[in-house]
This record gives structure tokens, sequence and C-alpha cells, in this order.
């Protein structure tokens, strides 16, 4: 058997309730490595971001999704994140009477915690805090604003990636993190991912346009069509994809689909 | 020459039941019930004035005639005739630690309240032991003209004062409960604030030591005199536990021209208590009153904290949160009423139903005609734990004039699985995920919270919530 990466998904089956969305998604990532993966609407790239994360309408019927060696499908999403493991969101939920600073104290203490660390004081961690903002050209008021509520869509997807720079995660996925951001927020966005990057960090940045690719350089590149990678490639691939569109490789891949008997991924 | 006890009052009697400690057989408490005899008993035996005897017997009276209330939450397990109405301090205090339920005792633990407090709490003491603070404060108030004190004392030692006002606000004949509690009513607060003073720090009912806090039929009257200002917190976040099943107090205030008033109450009763309370203001001239109440536990609670507002720049706000936990139902709201122009009221309510809890918002907002330029916000949001969980709202609004600003908005959530799958995937157990959506739900009432009560509430909250997770 191959040496396992980091992390790991192999032959990923997972849907809703009866309706396959996933169907043998194969990807290996290791810390120190961006990889970005796009896909055309539809292709199952927000499944694949919420299967990783154990949210409960996806079922996973079959493979395995591995982190330092270990199989995770079947732990809560706390334990993931516990585990190192991060998620930024494509539609951020508003939490209304919970400041930014409590709630990203109270997760980073859960964190510790789990991990048999001690937890952070309150104004130790208010100075990490004041830290992490500046890092994200966020005025230090946005601590004390409600999660997300009333936040503009990139003060949302800039409240994301604060809160994985706090957060600390050694892989992180990155859901349409771009989508909704003018120029100058997916710069801020983009050197907050940056700023994490390095040996101990990996990230999946899912997306659908090249545009946040030009700011994050990806080292892998990956293209996924209805539920599976068909390609993968170097930074090159995204901009041959952003010039010949989805369509092309949308129909390569259900010629090769065809000729193959259905579910037979290796 | 003795006669029944309970019929006769003499000096054997008083000197048996009054002064001493209660012989074996005939304490005042061992009869269960409700007559005239009893509560002319009990007013003898506190030495009260003849107008508040005859006050009492006038209500005793009309409890009689008034029906029970048909609407609000099932009022049949309530026997009249099964409960003390009266029970001396002394029989209060010789409660042992030891007759307090396990589970009081524990959530006292768990809530890290001191033991001298717990015992209070439970009624089993009513020494209160930090009788230094309570000194201190009280001179600190003495000095400046303040009266705080228990309504009995009251009543002995400001006769005229307490005459003057009590039940003016709420007349025994406002409604059933009313007029049972102004035929029974024992202890209870009694603040007086003189012209201009303003009391920095909050009276808690726990200052007041051998005095009866926490009576079933407890009678509160505050007068804020012009221009001055108090804040009154009654209660605390430990659970109130009594063995007796009717709570029903009356609380009437008087906030006259530029004064402010805030009342804080934070209740938790245990689950086989009625907790049928009528509260209600007497706000004038540009004068605040602020109601902020919290409850928790009880069986069934009824209570609309009320403002009129008699004059203008009159200023009424409630701030509502129930908590409903299992099998338990909270019907509590506000009342505003403007009879003045220029005056501003704002009801904001806040529930919490889990489990099979239901929370009912009723609530008034009246203006009658002639009050141009009044305004009045009402918000009611309820969120639901479990898919059994259950909320209803009444808003009755009644507006006889043209010329007001009128807001009413109601909302209904249930906690939403996609913010609890946000939470989780930062590390927040579960647990911790549905506390965090809780107590941003009730911000807006701990916020305005002292520190160490909203530190409490939280921690309140966090063990009514345990167990909701499936």
């Amino acid at each position: 058997m191959n040496k396992t990466s980091d992390f790991e998904i192999r032959n990923l089956h997972a849907g809703i309730e009866s309706r396959e969305i996933l169907k043998g998604l194969n990807l290996r990532l290791n810390k120190g490595e961006v990889h970005a993966l796009m896909g055309p609407n539809g292709s199952g790239k927000s499944t694949l971001a919420k299967a990783i994360f154990g949210h409960h309408e996806y079922q996973i019927t079959k493979g395995e999704v591995l982190f330092k060696g270990e199989n995770i499908v079947e732990l809560e999403p706390d334990e993931r994140a516990h585990k190192g493991l991060f998620l930024a969101f494509q539609y951020p939920l508003e939490v209304p009477g919970v400041t930014v600073q409590n709630f990203l104290r109270t997760a980073y203490n859960a964190n510790r915690k789990a991990r048999g660390e001690p937890e952070m004081e309150v104004i130790a961690f208010n100075n990490y805090l004041v830290k992490c903002l500046k890092r994200m050209k966020m005025g230090l008021e946005f601590a004390e604003r409600y999660l997300n509520e009333g936040f503009s869509g990139g003060e949302k997807k800039r409240n994301e990636i604060l809160q994985m720079v706090v957060l600390q995660p050694e892989i992180a996925v990155l859901d349409e993190t771009d989508s909704g951001l003018d120029i100058d927020a997916l710069k801020i966005v983009s050197d907050g991912v940056n700023s994490l990057r390095g040996p101990n960090f990996g990230a999946l940045v899912i997306t659908h346009y090249q545009r946040i690719l030009n700011y994050i350089k990806p080292d892998f590149v990956h293209v996924m069509v209805d539920g599976r990678i068909v390609k993968s490639g170097g930074p090159e691939l995204a901009l041959q994809l952003e010039e010949q569109g989805y369509e092309k490789i949308r129909k390569q891949y259900a010629s090769e689909a065809a000729a193959e008997p259905a579910g037979a991924a290796a | 020459m003795e006669k029944t006890p309970q019929l006769s009052i003499n000096e054997q009697y008083k000197e048996k039941y009054g002064f001493h400690v209660a012989e074996e057989n005939y304490t005042f408490k061992s009869e269960k019930g409700l007559n005239r005899n009893i509560v002319e008993q009990m007013s003898e035996y506190k030495k009260e004035p003849r107008w508040m005897r005859d006050f009492r017997l006038k209500a005793l009276d009309i409890f009689y005639k008034k029906p029970m209330p048909h609407w609000g939450g099932d009022l049949s397990g309530i026997d009249f005739e099964n409960i003390h109405y009266y029970l001396r301090p002394t029989d209060k205090q010789g409660k042992s630690w030891d007759e307090v339920p396990d589970k009081i005792k524990e959530t006292f633990d768990r809530l890290g309240i001191p033991e001298a407090e717990r015992k209070f709490l439970a009624g089993v003491s009513a020494q209160f032991e930090s009788e230094v603070i309570y000194h201190s404060v009280q001179e600190g108030l003495t000095k400046k003209g303040v009266i705080f004190t228990d309504t009995d004392t009251a009543l002995r030692e400001h006769s005229d004062l307490v005459k003057e006002y009590f039940g003016t606000i709420i007349p025994p004949g406002d409604n059933k409960f009313a007029a049972l509690n102004s035929a029974v009513w024992s202890g209870g607060s009694f603040i007086y604030v003189p012209k201009g003073v303003e009391v920095e720090i909050p009276l808690q009912a726990y200052f007041r030591i051998n005095a009866e806090n926490m009576g079933q039929f407890e009678r509160t009257l505050i007068i804020c005199d012009e221009g001055s200002r108090v804040h009154y917190i009654e209660g605390c976040t430990a659970p109130v536990y009594s063995s007796d099943s009717l709570h029903s107090a009356v609380v009437e205030i008087i906030v006259k021209k530029g004064a402010r008033c805030r009342y804080t109450t934070i209740q938790n009763w245990s689950n086989n208590v009625y907790n049928l309370v009528t509260k209600r203001t007497a706000a004038y001239a540009d004068a605040t009153m602020e109601w902020i109440d919290c409850n928790i536990g009880s069986k069934l609670t009824m209570k609309y904290p009320a403002v009129y507002m008699l004059e203008p720049g009159a200023k009424g706000e409630i701030l509502s949160v129930a908590f409903a936990g299992d099998g338990q139902h909270q019907d509590a709201g506000g009342k505003v009423v403007h009879c003045a122009p220029h005056t501003t009221s704002r009801i904001t309510s806040k529930s919490i139903s889990k489990g099979t809890g239901r929370a009912t918002y009723r609530g008034l907002l009246k203006v009658y005609e002639g009050c141009h330029g009044a305004k009045s916000n009402v918000e009611c949001d309820a969120l639901l734990i479990n898919e059994s969980s259950r909320t209803d709202t009444y808003p009755y609004i009644e507006v006889d004039e043209q010329d007001v600003s009128i807001g009413h908005e109601a909302r209904v959530s249930k906690v939403n699985d996609e913010q609890i799958f946000y939470l989780m995937s930062r590390g927040l157990s579960e647990d911790q995920a549905l506390m965090m959506v809780v107590s941003g739900f009730i911000e807006p009432f701990t916020k305005e919270l002292p520190m160490e009560y909203a530190v409490e509430m939280n921690r309140l909250i966090e063990l009514e919530m345990e167990g909701s997770v499936g």
C-alpha cells in the first residue's frame, strides 16, 4: 500500500438521502501544499467540503477520509476540528448575540482543551486576537460585533479567514471563499491564507474561477466533474481551464465515463 | 377561658403562638385553608393597624367573589384549601438543611453558591452571614433618607407612608390573585427614595435579613420620589425551593416626576410552583420605569409587568425573558398603557422553550385617545429548542389615538442545525454550540444585568440546557 499523505480522500462516495453526489473521489494533500479544486456548478465541490466535515445531511456510503493516517468519517465535526481541520464556509452563518471575540475564545479553548493544552486566559487571548485582526486588516471593533450578524458578504468571508488565522489548523478547506469578494477583499483574504503557508499548513482551495489563484498560488490543481476528480495538474491547468471553460473537459470526461463501466473507480 | 384557638384571639393565644417558640400542637402553621379568622389572626399576630386588617378582609371578600381566570395557563391544580396562608418566620427558620431536596442542593453545588447563601436560599436560615455588608449598606441608605426594609416592618415604622400608597396601584379588585395577596400578604420589600436621591448600588432583596424574603404572598411597594433613582434586584439564579405550591406576589411601584426605577427579577422556581404575580408601575411626568424580568422554572408562571404612563414624557420599558423547560408553561409578557401625550414604551420579550416546554407571550399595548405623540415598540422573539417545544403569542394592541408611532414584530425561530454545524466545525461541542446560540439569543437581557448576575444567569441557562441534545 502507498504511503499515506497527511490528508487523503479514498474512493469517497457520499450524497444526500438516496442521491449520490460524490462518486468515488480520490485526493491526496500534504501539509506545505496548496491544492486548488475547480469544477463547474453542480460537480459536487461543496458537497465534498461538507462531507469532509461531517455535516449530518451528507451520508458517506463508501470510502475513507484519512487525516494523519486516521479515518475520520465517523467523527463529530468538533472532533475533526480538534484534530486540526478547518472549513471556511461558502455561506457563513449568523449567530446573533454572540460576539466574534467570545466565540473565537470559546472555540480556541475548546480545541486546546481537546488537545490536552491549558486554556488561554481572557486577556492573553484578547491580545492574541488583536494581532490576528491586524493581520487581516480588520478593525478592533470587529471583535465586539455579533458573529456575522449584519456583516457584508466580504466581511463574512474575511471573518472566516480571521477564524482560520486564530485557530491555526493544519489542513484548511476553503469553500468558494472568493465568491462575492471585490478585488481589495480578495487580496486581504489571500494574504491571510498566504500568511499561514509553510510546512505545517496545507489547504484545499475550492473555487469556480481562476482569479483567486493569482493571489494564492496553488501547487496542484484538480478538476472535478460529476462527483470525481477527472484531471489533476500544476498551476497551468487552472489557466487552461480559464481559457477553455469547463465544457471541453466535461465532454471529454463524459466520453471516458461512457467507455468505462459505471462505478469502476480505481 | 380558652376556646378553639383558630376562632378566638386572646392573650394566651398571642403568647402561645406569637412571641414564643411554638408549642407542639397549635402553631399558626397547622391550619390550612382560608377564612376570615385566619386573616384576622394573621393581622392580629402582626399587630397591624386597623385599616390594614379591614383592607385584608375586604380583599378576602373580593377573592371569594372573583372567578378564576379562564385564560392563560391551566390553574386547575391549585387547591386553595391545601395551603398554609401564613407561616411565622420561626417556622420557616426551623426547616433543616436535611429537608432540602438533593436536586436543589446539587444545583447549589454546581452554581458554586456559598454555604450561607444556600441555606438562606433554601429557606433554612434567616440569618444571612454577611451582616457586615448588610449593615454598611443600611447605614449609607439611612443617611440619605432612603427606607429599605421589609413591608411588615414598614407598616409598623412608616405606617403613614404605607397607608398613602398601599393598594393604590394594584387594588384588591384587580384580579383574583391580587385579591388573595391583599388578604394574606406577608413580607416583600418596601423602598422609599426621597426627592432627588440617587441610590448608586442596586438594592438586593437578600440584603434584608431577619425578614421573610421569599414568602408565598409577598408584597412589595416602591416609591421613588421626584428626581430620584433606584435599581432593585429580586431573586437570584438559584432555584427557590418552596414546599408550597403557590407563589402569588404583588409589586406596586410609584415613579414620580423625573424619577427613574429599574426592577430586575431573576427567579428560578422549583417545578411544582404556580407563580402568579401582579406587577405594576405608575409613572409620572418624565419618569422612567424599567422592568427586567426573567422567569425560569415553575410549573406555570403568569406574569405581565405593567407600566401606566400617566403624565407626559413618561417612559416604560419591559424586558421579559422566559425559559420553559420540560413540562413547564411560561405565560409572560408585559403591559404598557399610555394615558398621556408624548409617552414612550418598549416591550421586548424573549422566550426559550425546551423539551415539552411551552412559552407564551401575552402583552397589552394600549394608547388612550388624546395621547398624541405616543411611541411604542413591541418585539417578541421565541426560540424553540426541540421538535416538541411550543410557543404562542397573544399581542393585544388597542390604540385610540391617530397621532402615534407603533411598531410590532414577532419572530419564532428554531435552533438552526446549520448554525450548530458551523459552530461545531470550529471545535465547539454540540452542547457548547447550542448554549452559545441560546446565550446569544438572550444577550439583550444579560447585558442589562450586573456582571455577577449575568455570569450566574449564563451558568444557570447552561444547567437548564443540559440534556437538550439528543
